[in-house]
């Protein structure tokens, strides 16, 4: 028997006009276009989206959960990036 | 502790490592963060979630049987296309589980292999047969209902992509209780004949329902260890009480008696009591002598095998086209 093991895909829903595609879940399929239309009929059975990507999981490249305090180190120490880190006198509108 | 055992299998050498991973993933569990699939976590820990999802997978895709029994006998257009609906959700159940499941590193492949081979289990009340269309009903709101109660506090269970999943399967299943509330009701208002019908399947479905909790919690073997680990939110025994004391009222409002001479409220304990439950039934079923376990396992052995020339054509086709590059440019956020 041939290996017939589908690769695995991410699949991502936009779930109405004006809003980013969300990642729903993953599957199997064979290719692109059957990923495409598992994708419909597992996650959106109600209406859920009006706009679907498919990616196979191997394309994703993430990083590393060992890593996370040294890789989002850097936005740690920087408080003045937030409007509330600034004095302003009260009585001062529209900013 | 929790962790005795993964800290023997590691060398001495990472010993400090893996007693900070520890102390790291004990620290998220408590303040109740979720714990996501790249996260460190202890051996037991995945071994327990692949296989409690496992056999929740499994147990959506062998519940597909008893139910299809009855999509060419059902006696309208409008419950027939419910009931394959119904049906449609159960396999988008399991194939939600399975994804969660492979997170873990357990191949689909793997997780199918088990199933049809008996290493993993399913849940026993899919080895009971369902002898009339009212049993239909009797699913749908008794076996669906005790499954909602189960799995409501899973949607908050510690490991990420299994809550994720039974956040999305807990909606849908309310549709599932709520037709087979309906479809009861009409039998039960129905003709004499029809009413007997409901009457009979709530009968057969009552108990087995109330075992789809697991044993009691002083025999269950698992149930500790899933409760400080927060895959596991509340005693079997809890939730058992809680579905028999929300059927109760329900079963007034459908005209049905739930076949249970002990059955009453107790004012003190606020709460019903309820009769003993024979545990020994359970067990047999458990070990495979229930009535349908041959052949639900049979059925689904023969649906993969009649699969299989599909899945190959499938990935030939998949193969033959690999060099052509699909239409892209679609991925613009």
């Amino acid at each position: 028997m041939t290996n017939t093991d589908w690769p695995l895909w991410e699949v991502f829903v936009r779930s109405r006009r004006g809003l980013s595609h969300t990642h729903a879940g993953s599957l199997h399929a064979p290719d692109a276009e059957f990923a495409l239309r598992n994708a419909r009929d597992l996650y959106t059975r109600r209406g859920e989206g009006v706009s679907i990507w498919v990616v196979p999981s191997s394309a994703i490249t993430a990083s590393s959960p060992d890593e996370k305090d040294p890789f989002f180190e850097p936005a740690a120490d920087k408080p003045y990036r937030h409007p509330t880190f600034y004095e302003i006198p009260e009585g001062v509108k529209h900013l | 502790m929790a962790t005795a055992a993964a800290h023997q299998t590691y060398g001495t050498e990472d010993v400090d490592d893996t007693a900070a991973y520890e102390r790291a993933f004990d620290a998220a569990v408590a303040a109740d963060e979720r714990i996501e699939p790249r996260d460190w976590m202890p051996d037991a820990y995945r071994a327990t979630l692949v296989r409690q999802m496992a056999q929740h997978a499994h147990s959506e895709i062998i519940g597909m049987q008893p139910e299809a029994n009855w999509i060419t006998r059902a006696p309208s257009l409008r419950r027939k296309a419910i009931l394959m609906a119904k049906v449609q959700d159960e396999a988008g159940h399991g194939l939600y589980l399975y994804s969660a499941a492979e997170t873990l590193g357990t191949g689909r492949e793997e997780l199918l292999d088990k199933l049809h081979s008996g290493r993993q289990k399913y849940s026993s009340i899919f080895n009971y047969p369902t002898l009339t269309w009212a049993d239909v009903g009797a699913i749908g709101w008794l076996v669906d209902g005790a499954a909602i109660t189960n799995q409501v506090p899973l949607c908050r269970c510690s490991y990420g992509p299994y809550a994720r999943a039974m956040v999305r399967i807990c909606k849908e299943e309310s549709f599932h209780q709520r037709q087979g509330y309906e479809l009861l009701l009409a039998l039960s208002r129905g003709t004499p004949e029809q009413h007997a019908m409901a009457q009979d399947a709530v009968d057969r479905w009552w108990w087995p329902s109330l075992m789809m909790f697991g044993p009691p919690d002083d025999e269950s073997a698992h149930s500790a260890q899933s409760m400080t680990w927060k895959i596991k939110r509340h005693s079997n025994d809890e939730l058992r009480q809680r579905f028999v004391d929300i059927c109760v009222p329900q079963a007034e409002s459908l005209g049905l008696t739930l076949p249970d001479p002990d059955l009453r409220w107790n004012e003190e304990r606020g709460h019903h009591d309820f009769g003993p439950i024979d545990w020994a039934e359970f067990k047999e079923v458990l070990r495979g002598n229930g009535p349908c376990n041959e052949q639900r396992l049979t059925q689904r052995r023969r649906a993969h095998e009649e699969g299989a020339w599909v899945r190959e054509a499938a990935a030939a086709y998949a193969a033959k086209h690999s060099g052509r590059t699909g239409e892209t440019g679609a991925a613009r956020a």
